[in-house]
């Protein structure tokens, strides 16, 4: 079956190939994906996964506690490496939750309709990732009670935050992507919501649904005005796919610091956050669909084309590195020379190392087709490029810091069990939401997986 | 009672996470707030029971320790848990206010700090009648106005909540009233005077103290020992000047003082002598050599030191020519050199292993280049040198026509000098012998800082009566009966001598805050005047020194003493002046008050006097020592540079201080030089160099333990690795491994007494090293293994050349940077700073890196202590820091110190990160930083190219001790958790200071502001000031063909700025 699919539109006379699997029905569809939603039974692997992620969630909120009662000193930050972990795990974040904004958004308004069965839960992952994201600004400040301060607001001090500063930019762009994340997902949810108010049986699951679906019907003047406002929202989350991470690398490059100061920073964090994105969803949609039976609507098509904007965004991570090296030997400046010199040769060569071996060496495999067509080779590439780029935020910050400008001011950073803690609890939260989604929510669109079918092409036509 | 209980109880459950490290049980680490300390279990029962479990292990020292620690924990908790009542008492606010006490105006009172028995003249801040900070007295000669690490901690010292508090019987922490001590030493006493009518005198009386040079106390002992025949009088330091007093005797037949002209010194030989940050007169010696030596566009002449040295110094580290060579061998070179051309001196033995040809050609060197600076050069020994070489010195001076011109003989300050490892030995051999009845020990810590083959602590307990007065519980309270809490001396009155005999009146700053008593007190007790305070006994001294014109008081003559002590020869008058007039009440209240009020007595400073060379001083020399020509690895001892002895081991300002070279906190180490350890096997092999091994956190090396095995004693030591240090060498510095010091000083590192021994108190041969294996972390400040050429060589850091250099190029800048530093274009139109525009220049030739100006940093600011490890996690808090960097080879490489605080740039890269602005520029240049809106982002810091800015990660600050509270600075706030803080140029002096000028309608006087810092600096390296007046003394500076910008070319305008660094070899060593 999947042989039939075709990668790509060539010709605009041909019918464009399916993504869906053959023989579903607008029935089939429906039931399919609303039944996971609304069934009485609750698969035990999904217990198992939920209760690991739920515990990895109590470590962090423990952490969280410790960290507020005691102070950041509980973790390896030290002068002069001011961040690590912290900011690491926040451009991570940030950056996995690209690759949502990016499918739900610029592929919509590219008109891409492979996108329809992933952008769902891609969106809910975006929304998780800035969630996890969000907590690191604000929970490594020294006294995080005081954060509200970073916002605009008029207070009795008749003080406002310094604009000049890239924190503040940061503060704009990040909580402008979760709103906007937030009702894209949101409004997008809408008419699936009815769908399930409408088939679920028991009486709660009617009220908290029918709450949520806001009163859809389902009329034309609904499904206009909803269409309308869908559009308006993907195009205004277009620019933040871009923006977001431009800010977040303004961070470092409006910094002094020899690895930071860098202008092909905006550029090549907006590539590493989109490769990172598309890599989180594939280690997410692998699993889900092998899992729930979802090869019908998550095709080998959805995987194909995932791993070959890998491949190209991380082309474009490569030059970026490739520039980088350039510059510092161009440059000929003896701090961007030595900063190079010791990321590549200095204590911590062997993350640098690491990191191209992650992030450039071992995915150029997706060059073969055969690559890309071998589920858990993608599965182990996806999550090779997820450990890439967390290594890549690594030598970035940490790298960087250790060693700037006054060899006398060089000192070494490690992480404490703090910093773990921390890190791999944003994990265990990202997956309880995760898990809570694809419970209680229709991880993949309904109605627009039913725009998709054949027979909607034939209903189209006749129209 | 109860309630009060149970609301601390209350509160100290109020945060329940903790960092599980820190504990109280640790005495390592510094508890953050007293709810962490009472945590502690421990703590917790000792609150709600009425009778301590604890209270059982009473009689068991190490459990008694720790239970005081606990005890200790707070004032207000400890006077919580005893169950007294408190006396009804009544405060009243001023009625009137007394003259001169504004509150928020600090008062300045002048006074001295007595070390190793020899004074530091001092001006200390009062807020409210509580002394906050130590400054040195611009008139006293042995300060100039510096002061050094011990005297900018000594404050922290008084406020130490660790210290000894009341007067304690076998450890009885009952409240004794003093007149419980005075009742149970008078059977004693009586049972002395039965005594003395028997013969032969036996004498049962023993007086121990370190070196005296107060005439009061000396005074007070006479009259002792004169009343009481069978009392005597021993003094031990253990870091005391013996070697320089016998070497005076060797060369004159009489003990001498030795003083030191360097601003009239051209050409210095320094024979191991670290004579500019040890020794009573560092302070001076620093003043006049950076002087002398002090470049500027006009002046190029600068004097030329060389040193010879057996462990890496500070002088060593700023020498224009520094030979390491092993201690033994000094005195050789010494004979080398001196053979030259003292008269009739030939090198008296052949040695076995001659000198290289590098020495040799120092040697004829250093003697022509001497020669040729007649009467105009000095050649000085150091302490740690034998007799011998003291000797040669001497008569290498008097050949070289110094002295008289640059070199001058005086009689010793010392009340009664004497050879005090002689006078210890004698007193323990008398001890062990059971003819010593009862041992006063006044100050000092015989039983930790005896020489080991003495063993003190076992003779001590044959004495069946003990006493012991000082400032902590140490090793020696916990084997005397009686231990009596001692004043600190901002507590005290008394009198001490700087080290050209100049008096000075040691004048309270405040009441004892633990009804401790002076030294003068406990002696009254003795002399049957047990009331008698020390104010009394001070004043009326120098009453009847007054009256009789200046003279020692006749009182009653001391016998003449045999045995270990040499009975001084009558000491020549002494005037008092204005003393000569018709005695009157009046005319001496006159003199007590300028006194008091200049710090010291006027024209006290000893005469020089004329000596001739002993006939046959050269003579003694083969005796003196034998050449060796021993394979073995050599051992010096060496007085700890930021805890001395070990008297402030208990100082956390101290022990967190970095020690200059190593920049080690908190512990001591072997130090060995890169060649030793690689032949030992120890440290890191890079690249066939020995390094330390640094772990991957911070500033943490995980050294190398190693048993040190000298004379059949052993101890084990981590290794440090140091540049510079000779090879075969290994030094060990005093002062640490102390078991009864404190929460801060005790089990923090190793105790080097352990191996001293009375015979080689300094150095000695035949020294084991073995490795055991084992692995001891040490916390540094600075990665030196780091510092190489590669990576900082291109880096415009340090600025340095030679004079000959200077005088081509005065700029030194590398030739990189000169193309470089053309007006940096932009394109905003630059700012113009109008009215003020602060600015600092740092003359990186006149650091001797010393610290001094990191302590006054930490005293003036309330910096906190973080604790050993946190600074292995690089997070101490210093706001200032002296970086010291290595050029040239690991074997001798020269040494820079550049003290770098906030560079306070015009362009600031810290403030425009700032999402709060927390810190802002303010309208004079400063880069201010806004506590109260920090919100502790770190970006700052991040960006800062200096890396200046410290972060407070935890709760650094300890915001609970009572006495601490009454230590701040009450014009500097003290920062809590989370924010982010940095130097401020001393922004509450300069505050004041404009605060004054416009109350008088005029702008600030050049010199009138003056930070901590510079202000503590010995050689006024640092000088700070108005950079818009042009004839301001920073201005001037600043237009040096020297002054340049630290990473000047991210243009980032600092206003601080250094001068180059120049020193000046001799074309004719130099290869």
């Amino acid at each position: 079956m999947q042989d039939r699919v075709q990668d790509s539109v060539s010709d605009s006379t041909i019918t464009p190939p399916s993504v869906v699997g053959a023989g579903q029905t607008f029935a089939s569809v429906t039931d399919k994906i609303s039944s996971i939603a609304l069934a009485r039974r609750t698969p035990m692997g999904w217990f198992l996964g939920a209760g690991v992620s739920f515990l990895l969630t109590m470590l962090l909120m423990y952490t969280i506690g410790y960290l507020v009662l005691t102070g950041i000193g509980i973790w390896g930050n030290n002068i002069p490496v001011g961040w690590a972990f912290d900011i690491i795990n926040f451009v991570w974040w940030i950056g996995i939750g690209h690759a949502g904004t990016l499918i739900s958004a610029i592929l919509l308004l590219l008109r891409q309709q492979w996108r329809t069965s992933i952008n769902r839960f891609a969106e809910a992952m975006t929304l998780f990732a800035v969630a996890c994201a969000g907590l690191f600004p604000l929970l490594h400040t020294g006294r995080p009670w005081l954060a509200y301060w970073l916002f605009p607001y008029p207070s009795t001090m008749g003080v406002w935050p310094q604009f000049r500063s890239p924190l503040i930019w940061d503060v704009f762009a990040v909580s402008t992507y979760a709103t906007v994340s937030a009702l894209f997902w949101f409004v997008g949810l809408i008419p699936d919501l009815a769908t399930l108010r409408d088939r679920a049986r028991r009486k709660a699951a009617k009220i908290i649904y029918g709450m949520l679906a806001m009163g859809w019907r389902g009329s034309a003047r609904h499904w206009h005005r909803y269409e309308t406002a869908y559009l308006l929202l993907a195009g205004l989350a277009t620019p933040l796919v871009v923006s977001v991470h431009t800010v977040v690398s303004f961070d470092f490059a409006v910094g002094i610091i020899p690895g930071w100061h860098t202008t092909v920073f905006p550029p090549y964090f907006v590539a590493g956050a989109i490769y990172s994105g598309f890599a989180m969803v594939m280690t997410l949609a692998i699993p889900l669909r092998k899992f729930y039976g979802l090869q019908d609507f998550i095709t080998m098509r959805h995987l194909r084309n995932m791993a070959k904007i890998m491949l190209a965004t991380g082309l474009i991570v490569g030059y970026g590195y490739m520039i980088e090296t350039f510059t510092a030997w161009y440059s000929a400046n003896t701090y961007e020379e030595f900063m190079m010199k010791n990321r590549m040769t200095g204590p911590y060569a062997s993350v640098y190392w690491s990191l191209i071996l992650c992030n450039i060496l071992i995915p150029q495999i997706l060059w073969w087709k055969k690559a890309r067509g071998n589920v858990a080779l993608l599965f182990v590439v996806s999550i090779v490029v997820n450990v890439g780029m967390w290594l890549e935020r690594f030598v970035i910050i940490v790298t960087s810091l250790h060693r700037d400008f006054l060899p006398s001011s060089w000192a070494m950073y490690n992480p404490t069990f703090w910093d773990f803690s921390m890190f791999v609890g944003t994990i265990g939260l990202f997956l309880s939401l995760l898990f809570l989604f694809i419970r209680f929510l229709p991880m993949i669109s309904i109605f627009e997986m039913r725009t998709i079918l054949p027979q909607a092409e034939v209903h189209e036509a006749a129209d | 009672m109860a309630e009060l209980v149970k609301l601390m109880s209350a509160i100290t459950r109020r945060d329940d996470e903790r960092n599980p490290r820190s504990s109280i049980l640790n005495p390592r680490s510094y508890w953050r707030s007293l709810e962490e300390l009472a945590e502690a279990e421990e703590f917790q029962e000792l609150l709600h029971r009425e009778f301590p479990e604890n209270a059982t292990e009473w009689n068991d020292p190490v459990g008694r320790r720790r239970f005081l620690k606990l005890m200790g924990a707070s004032l207000a908790l400890a006077g919580l848990t005893a169950c007294t009542r408190q006396p009804t008492e009544y405060i009243a606010p001023y009625a009137r206010q007394p003259e001169d006490l504004v509150p928020g105006k600090p008062v300045y009172f002048a006074t001295a700090m007595p070390l190793d028995g020899f004074a530091t003249g001092l001006v200390v801040e009062s807020h409210e009648g509580r002394p906050t900070k130590i400054e040195g007295n611009k008139d006293h000669p042995a300060s100039l106005g510096a002061t050094d690490v011990f005297s900018q901690a000594s404050v922290l010292g008084l406020y130490d909540p660790d210290r000894s508090k009341a007067l304690s019987y076998l450890g009885d922490i009952d409240i004794k009233p003093w007149s419980a001590f005075l009742g149970a030493i008078q059977p004693a006493l009586l049972a002395q005077r039965a005594l003395a009518g028997q013969k032969p005198l036996r004498y049962g009386l023993r007086i121990l103290t370190g070196t005296v040079t107060s005439p009061t106390l000396a005074y007070q002992i006479k009259t002792l020992l004169a009343t009481l025949p069978t009392a005597k009088w021993h003094q031990y330091d253990p870091v005391g000047r013996d070697n320089a007093r016998e070497g005076s005797r060797l060369a004159f037949g009489q003990y001498v003082n030795t003083i030191y002209r360097f601003d009239k010194a051209d050409v210095i030989l320094s024979l191991d002598s670290d004579f500019l940050s040890c020794g009573p007169a560092n302070l001076r010696y620093a003043r006049d050599f950076a002087n002398r030596r002090r470049l500027s566009n006009e002046k190029h002449e600068m004097n030329r030191l060389y040193v010879v040295e057996s462990t890496v110094t500070n002088t060593g580290s700023v020498a224009d020519h520094r030979l390491a060579a092993l201690p033994s061998r000094i005195g050789a070179f010494a004979q080398a050199v001196a053979s030259g051309f003292v008269p009739g001196f030939e090198m008296s033995f052949r040695l076995e292993k001659p000198l290289s040809p590098e020495e040799q050609k120092w040697a004829q060197t250093v003697a022509a280049e001497l020669q040729k600076y007649h009467a105009s050069s000095i050649v000085i020994a150091g302490d740690s040198q034998p007799p011998m070489v003291h000797a040669l010195a001497h008569a290498m001076n008097q050949a070289l026509g110094n002295v008289g011109s640059t070199v001058f003989y005086t009689d010793p300050v010392e009340a009664n000098p004497e050879n005090g490892t002689d006078s210890l030995r004698q007193l323990v051999s008398d001890m062990n012998a059971g003819q010593v009845d009862m041992l006063l020990i006044l100050g000092g810590n015989p039983v930790y800082n005896a020489p080991a083959d003495l063993d003190f602590a076992s003779a001590i307990r044959k004495v069946p009566l003990r006493i012991h007065l000082s400032l902590y519980k140490d090793e020696t309270s916990e084997l005397c009966q009686w231990h009596i809490p001692e004043a600190h001396y901002l507590e005290s009155w008394s009198d001490t001598r700087g080290y050209d005999g100049t008096a000075s009146i040691i004048q309270p700053l405040i009441a004892p805050l633990y009804s401790g008593k002076t030294a003068h007190e406990v002696l009254a007790a003795f002399l049957n005047e047990p009331e008698r305070s020390s104010y009394d006994i001070v004043r009326d001294y120098w009453k009847k020194r007054f009256d009789v014109g200046g003279q020692e008081p006749a009182g009653k003559s001391a016998p003449p003493q045999v045995g270990g002590l040499t009975q001084k020869s009558t000491a020549p008058p002494q005037p008092v002046p204005s003393a000569s007039s018709p005695q009157s009440a009046v005319g001496f209240e006159q003199f007590w008050r300028r006194s008091l009020h200049d710090g010291f007595l006027a024209n006290t400073a000893f005469q020089p006097k004329t000596l001739t060379l002993r006939s046959d001083w050269s003579a003694s020399l083969s005796n003196a020592q034998s050449p060796t020509a021993n394979p073995q690895l050599e051992i010096v001892f060496r007085a700890d540079p930021t805890i001395h002895d070990g008297e402030f081991s208990n100082n956390g300002w101290l022990q967190e201080l970095p020690k200059p070279l190593s920049k080690l906190t908190w512990d001591n180490a072997a130090i060995v030089s890169p060649a030793t350890a690689a032949s030992l096997g120890l440290g890191k092999n890079v690249n066939g160099l020995a390094t330390n091994p640094f772990s991957r956190i911070g500033g943490e090396i995980i050294a190398d333990q190693v048993e040190l095995r000298y004379q059949g004693r052993k101890v084990i030591a981590p290794v440090f690795i140091q540049p510079g240090q000779p090879d075969s060498v290994v030094t060990v510095h005093l002062g640490y491994g102390r078991t009864s010091a404190g929460r801060i000083g005790e089990n923090a590192g190793f105790n080097a007494y352990a191996i001293r021994t009375s015979d080689a108190p300094w150095f000695g041969s035949g020294l084991e090293v073995v490795k055991t294996g084992g692995t001891y972390s040490l916390a540094t400040t600075q990665s030196h293994h780091l510092i190489d050429a590669e990576a900082a060589g291109e880096r415009d850091v340090v600025r340095s050349g030679t004079l000959e250099e200077f005088k081509k190029r005065p700029s030194l800048a590398p030739e990189r940077v000169e193309e470089e530093s053309q007006p940096k274009q932009s394109l905003y139109p630059g700012f113009r700073h109008e009215g003020y525009a602060w600015g600092m220049s740092i003359d990186l030739s006149s650091c001797i890196g010393c610290t001094a100006c990191v302590v006054a940093c930490v005293a003036e600011n309330n910096i906190a202590v973080v604790g050993k490890e946190q600074v292995a996690r690089s997070r101490e808090m210093h706001w200032l820091r002296v970086d010291a960097y290595y050029k040239g080879g690991e074997i001798n490489p020269k040494t820079y110190f550049q003290p770098v605080p906030c560079q306070q740039c015009e362009n600031a890269p810290c403030e425009v990160v700032c999402p709060v602005a927390a810190t802002a520029h303010s309208a004079e240049g400063l880069n201010d930083m806004t506590y109260n809106r920090c919100v502790g982002t770190r970006y700052c810091s991040n960006n800062c190219p200096y890396k200046v800015r410290r972060f407070n990660f935890l709760l650094y600050q300890d915001f609970y001790t009572a006495s601490l509270k009454m230590m701040r600075n009450p014009d500097v706030s003290v920062r809590s958790r989370g924010v982010m803080e940095k130097c401020t140029y001393c922004v509450q002096r300069i505050q004041k200071a404009k605060i004054d000028a416009e109350k008088e309608d005029r702008l600030v006087r050049d010199g009138e502001i003056t930070p901590a810092c510079a202000q503590a600096c010995p050689t006024e390296a640092i000088v700070f000031g108005d950079i818009n007046d042009p004839e301001s003394r920073v201005s001037k500076l600043k237009r040096q063909e020297r002054n340049y910008s630290l990473v000047g070319e991210l243009n980032t305008k600092p206003r601080t700025t250094y001068l180059a660094a120049v020193r000046n070899p001799n074309a004719e060593l130099e290869v």
